[in-house]
């Protein structure tokens, strides 16, 4: 029964990274499409690299472990092997060279991380002030979560969050491509997530904090937006839509929603979706 | 003595010796069964859950009427959040934690180190029974307003805080974290007894050098679970503070929720969440160290081999204890905490999988050059091995801060922590069952049901959490009653499906070992004191153990892994045999 259950685990590693390359490759049955949802972000591909370094890593590691442990099971089974037991306690060499190779791996890994973390959520994207100096951009619209929608209000044209001729919508953000999109997120009520699977954006909105996401758009379409943190029964259906569009339409969308807006004045929706 | 009064007394008698008992063996016993019938109730939660995500709002046959009567057999959504909330809180609190620390942890700690009974007997009979209160107030949870607490197991506020933010936040959310403190309470009562009998009790020769790798793990557990436990208990006080008396801990000012205004603010919702992982991350390491000493002690039984670097096994040991208080900022990337502090976590959890690597290297080079006997428990013990590696490889790429922003909350964090707490853990306590099961009942568990047991749910297991991965890489979120509800995620249903069924295969190829366990108590091969020829102290005591243990004062004289030794003809020697130049 050793042969039997020594393939057995010989499996784990052949179907393993059978089934990875399958789903990388986004068109094998039933794999179909099964890999990262379609990058529209300026940094997505980033933080799919960096996981695909990860995946090529320890991809290997799992490759080598596990046919080390079905060539182990195979040869020394009891009933095939007729060589005496390696009495041995251990070896201290080998224990370093273990110790430090995957020591230097995880430290380098862990550093090869930090420029695209700090990207991502620490240095907030600038722009050219009125006076020629560098300024920290201001956030184009701001996202309000709360049981069980998105509140938008856009900044309107004073680019200032607050005034009057800010922009309200429901579940509907558009964002103009190729402009970096600063956004700020808050919560009314209870912890959320605001995840954009398309841009890799995630970021857990809490209540009585502000918080501030961006990243540019590179494509056109209709994308969804995720409630990613659990927020109370309806937390599935807290769905938004994200609609990335050229300037020209994205500025005739603000115009409409603006004039929209001023004949019937922004009424709360507490409708489902 | 009347008849009457011999009636009295055997009464009496069976009550001390089987229901209040103070003898650690019937107290290993008693938490064995219990959380046994709790893994029972947590695999039906999880069937729930995987029913939902595979036949969204669709009755579910045979036993959806039995579980949601209440909803006429439909999952509605609201029932849907409690069903992953108790079947994380049952599977952790009820299961996994109680099964290692408090079955295994009582029933090996003194046979293992030679000693007749724990430090503190009544302390521990105290610890069983300060589950039951718990039991009930997490199971009668299910049966008030909101039925069952839905805030996630993580309890996160506001929505865990706030009554009116959710149908489970009531009452249910109030018994859920009066019976999780319980559950605190229990493990601290073992917690101390574990460190002071380990500490003072071992048989004369039983340095801390030669104690089995079981005890090591035990030991370092039980440290790991009196540091780490005050806090969750202050904090889940807190939380019922907030809760019941109006107290602001968790709670922003001017917080708004469902239309009603909290009383009290200048909270920090964020403060919960620190606090909560300060002990939910030892708790990890709670939930799976004393998994690997079992394990060790399996492997080098049945290759007939000393384990491999036994320091550096219990050195690895320590510094994921060690390690495992600085890195419970990970589960808190994206959670609004400051970024610059989520890279200091992201290194001292890339260091924790260090020993992890270590340990998983030493085990391969047990097997190496051993006489391997495929024997059941050690078929599951090798599982844990090929399982481990995938979840302890899996956890590098959300340690990556970056990567995590993307899979957090996807099932890519589902598939890791199922390979680590099921594949892993539970497959190890599995074969801890049928390696001990001859040590508590003096009968062996039948060998070839036990393979059966272990080829179908080897299988089923991967083919229900491995797909999980792929799903995660798509983005798949956890905790929605219906994903499918998003484009990005509509094509994802007949994976679902697929995995539902090898999960409904993997529940019921557990009747398989329900009936072995039960059968064999009965009906089993009897056998010796060591059927399995191996080294370590409990194999020298009766099967099974009486009242103190052992017959004879054990006196140890080598470590317990001297197994294919060429100091004895045989292919072990026991800790006890004295060596040939004093016989």
């Amino acid at each position: 029964m050793g042969r039997f259950w020594s393939i057995m685990f010989l499996l784990v590693p052949i179907l393993g990274v059978g089934v990875f390359i399958c789903a990388i490759m986004d068109e094998t049955w039933p794999f179909i499409n099964m890999w990262f949802p379609e990058d529209i972000s300026d940094h997505g591909y980033i933080i799919d690299n960096l996981f695909n370094t990860i995946m090529y890593l320890t991809g290997l590691i799992f490759i080598v472990t596990g046919l080390m442990l079905f060539w182990f099971m195979w040869k020394y089974d009891e009933t095939k092997n007729s060589e005496p037991v390696k009495f041995t306690h251990g070896s201290h060499t080998l224990e370093v060279v273990w110790s430090i190779l995957p020591a230097a791996t995880l430290l380098f890994i862990a550093i090869y991380q930090m420029n695209a973390w700090a990207d991502a959520k620490i240095i907030r994207p600038t722009e050219m002030g009125p006076n020629g100096q560098e300024i920290v951009k201001p956030p184009l619209v701001e996202v309000v979560g709360r049981q069980f929608e998105w509140r938008m209000r856009y900044a309107g044209e004073d680019r200032i969050i607050g005034t009057q001729d800010d922009i309200f919508t429901v579940n509907e953000l558009h964002l103009p491509v190729g402009e970096e999109a600063v956004i700020t997120i808050k919560s009314d009520d209870v912890l959320h997530s605001f995840f954009l699977p398309n841009a890799r954006v995630k970021q857990d909105l809490v209540p009585g904090m502000k918080q501030f996401v961006w990243f540019r758009p590179l494509k056109t379409g209709q994308f969804d937006i995720v409630c990613a943190e659990l927020c109370g029964w309806g937390h599935y259906k807290m769905k938004g839509r994200l609609t990335v569009q050229s300037r020209s339409d994205f500025d005739a969308w603000m115009k409409a929603s603006a004039a929209s807006q001023t004949l019937a004045s922004f009424i709360p929706s507490d409708e489902d979706e | 003595m009347t008849s009457h009064d011999h009636h009295e007394m055997t009464v009496s008698s069976f009550i001390s010796t089987y229901v209040f008992s103070r003898d650690h063996k019937i107290i290993g016993m008693q938490f064995l069964f219990s959380t046994l019938l709790w893994f029972l109730i947590g695999g039906l939660l999880a069937l729930g859950i995987r029913w939902q995500l595979a036949y969204p709002w669709t009755d579910m046959p045979v036993i959806g009427s039995m579980l949601f009567s209440g909803e006429g057999g439909q999952i509605s959504p609201e029932f849907y959040t409690a069903l992953f909330t108790m079947h994380a809180t049952v599977m952790i609190f009820f299961v996994i934690i109680p099964i290692l620390a408090g079955a295994f942890g009582n029933f090996l700690i003194p046979l293992m180190i030679g000693a007749d009974d724990m430090a503190f007997p009544t302390l521990n009979m105290l610890s069983y029974w300060f589950m039951w209160p718990a039991f009930i107030c997490v199971g009668s949870s299910f049966f008030v307003a909101g039925h069952g607490a839905s805030s996630g197991w993580t309890s996160y506020p506001p929505l865990a805080d706030v009554t009116a933010a959710s149908p489970g936040s009531g009452t249910a959310q109030t018994l859920w974290l009066l019976g999780v403190t319980l559950v605190g309470v229990s493990s601290m009562m073992g917690s101390v007894n574990y460190m002071t009998t380990i500490i003072q009790m071992r048989a004369p020769g039983m340095t801390i050098f030669r104690m089995p790798l079981t005890i090591w793990s035990m030991f370092i557990t039980a440290i790991l679970q009196a540091f780490a436990l005050p806090v969750l208990t202050a904090a889940g006080f807190m939380q019922l503070a907030d809760r019941t008396i109006g107290t602001g801990f968790f709670l922003p000012e001017g917080n708004v929720i469902n239309n009603s205004v909290a009383a009290a603010g200048g909270g920090q919702p964020l403060l919960w969440q620190h606090l909560f992982w300060f002990y939910s991350h030892p708790a990890v390491y709670i939930m799976i160290l004393p998994a690997m000493g079992m394990v060790s002690d399996i492997i080098a039984c049945f290759a007939r081999k000393p384990i491999f670097g036994y320091k550096p096994m219990v050195y690895s040991i320590s510094a994921i204890a060690g390690l495992g208080f600085i890195v419970w900022g990970h589960h808190m990337f994206v959670s609004g905490m400051n970024p610059v502090l989520g890279m200091t976590f992201m290194v001292s959890t890339m260091m924790i999988a260090l020993p992890s690597a270590v340990k998983v290297f030493n085990w391969l080079g047990t097997v190496w050059g051993g006489k391997i006997q495929f024997t059941t428990p050690m078929l599951f013990a090798l599982s844990f091995v090929s399982m481990f590696i995938i979840g302890g490889l899996s956890g590098v790429f959300m340690a990556a801060t970056p990567v995590d922003i993307f899979i957090h909350d996807t099932y890519f964090i589902v598939a890791h922590f199922h390979y680590v707490l099921f594949a892993g853990t539970a497959m190890a306590v599995f074969g801890a069952i049928y390696f001990w099961y001859p040590k508590m009942f003096g009968r062996m568990m039948n060998e070839p049901l036990g393979k059966l047991h272990f080829f179908l749910t080897f299988i089923f297991l991967n083919g229900t959490f491995f797909t999980m991965h792929i799903l995660g890489a798509v983005g798949f979120p956890r905790r929605l009653a219906d994903p499918y509800h998003y484009e990005t995620f509509r094509h994802l249903l007949p994976m679902n499906q697929f995995m539902t069924w090898c999960a409904v295969a993997m529940v019921v190829s557990q009747i398989i070992f329900a009936w072995n366990f039960i059968y064999s108590m009965f009906f089993g091969k009897a056998v010796g004191r060591n059927p399995w020829h191996s080294n370590t102290l409990e194999w020298t005591a009766p099967s099974p153990p009486g009242h103190g243990n052992f017959d004879f004062q054990p006196i140890v004289y080598r470590g317990p892994y001297e197994y294919g030794s060429p100091e004895t003809d045989q292919d072990y020697y026991p800790q006890t045999q004295p060596p040939p130049s004093t016989a």
